[in-house]
């Protein structure tokens, strides 16, 4: 099972990550790397598009939420896009909802 | 009860995409559930596995994991066998509420609670030579939680309780 990551620069200030296929304990490393890799390399406004993730569970949730604190302690932000009802409802149980700016675009996350 | 399936996994996280694959397409060929319960289904078993396996790989026992599905007239029951350290559930300790800002420093923990809130039933039996955990989903939701289609599609259920082979 492959994870797909595409980290597109082309809507500056915000880096764009489309994550696709399936977000689990054994794919969720390689998001957590391409996040910490985006930090370093000084990305501080990172839109991470969960438009083609299938399935996402609590491990993918911890990785997103480490991301957020991540960017937030350089004065940065991480958004997310996401309409599929079956990924929403995973950020509705644990109350992530809140937590994470949710969007139904990448146009939209990108919006000044 | 009876049993449908048997599954032992080397205890590895490339093998829980697996699992789930074949879980819920079994649920969702044999059990008259709608595709939401369907993926509850999915998304709590997932999460089981991962604990097991991790409880496992930390416990260095080279056994599988074993998952077995069980099937009774009103209800599947998806069962998670690991022979890690066993642990128990009322010792997790709870995560702040969201509002608070040290929420951003745990990102773990959260399996558990989404399994609570995934299934109608959940039992956990943690011992010295490892974890059972047992969940089960009836037709619809439990009624505590309020989803219009499951709670029409247990209304039916329990109304005819024909075979669920039905289209």
């Amino acid at each position: 099972m492959e994870l797909g990551l595409d980290v597109d620069d082309a809507r500056p200030p915000y880096t764009v990550v489309r994550v696709q296929g399936e977000v689990d304990v054994y794919t969720a490393p390689r998001l957590r790397e391409t996040l910490l890799e985006l930090v370093n390399e000084g990305k501080r406004q990172i839109v991470i598009d969960l438009g083609g993730v299938e399935f996402l569970d609590s491990t993918g949730l911890g990785v997103l939420v480490g991301g957020l604190k991540r960017v937030r302690s350089h004065e940065g932000d991480l958004r997310l896009v996401c309409t599929q009802s079956r990924i929403l409802k995973v950020f509705e149980i644990t109350g992530l909802t809140t937590v994470f700016s949710i969007f139904d675009s990448v146009d939209a996350a990108t919006a000044a | 009860m009876i049993l449908a399936l048997e599954l032992a996994v080397p205890a590895g996280p490339e093998f829980i995409a697996v699992v789930r694959l074949v879980v819920s397409s079994l649920a969702s060929a044999r059990r008259n559930l709608a595709d939401q319960r369907v993926d509850d289904l999915k998304l709590a078993v997932s999460e089981a596995c991962t604990n097991a396996i991790e409880a496992q790989l930390a416990s260095g026992n080279g056994e599988p994991v074993v998952i077995r599905v069980l099937e009774a007239e009103e209800r599947i029951e998806v069962q998670v066998l690991d022979h890690g350290g066993g642990f128990d559930v009322d010792t997790l300790p709870g995560h702040p509420p969201v509002t608070d800002p040290d929420r951003l420093n745990f990102e773990r923990g959260l399996g558990i609670p989404l399994i609570r809130t995934l299934v109608d039933y959940l039992e956990f039996d943690g011992r010295p030579g490892g974890t059972l955990v047992r969940m089960v989903v009836f037709g619809g939701p439990a009624d505590d939680h309020s989803d219009e289609t499951s709670e029409i599609l247990r209304t039916v259920l329990i109304e005819d309780s024909s075979p669920a082979d039905k289209p």
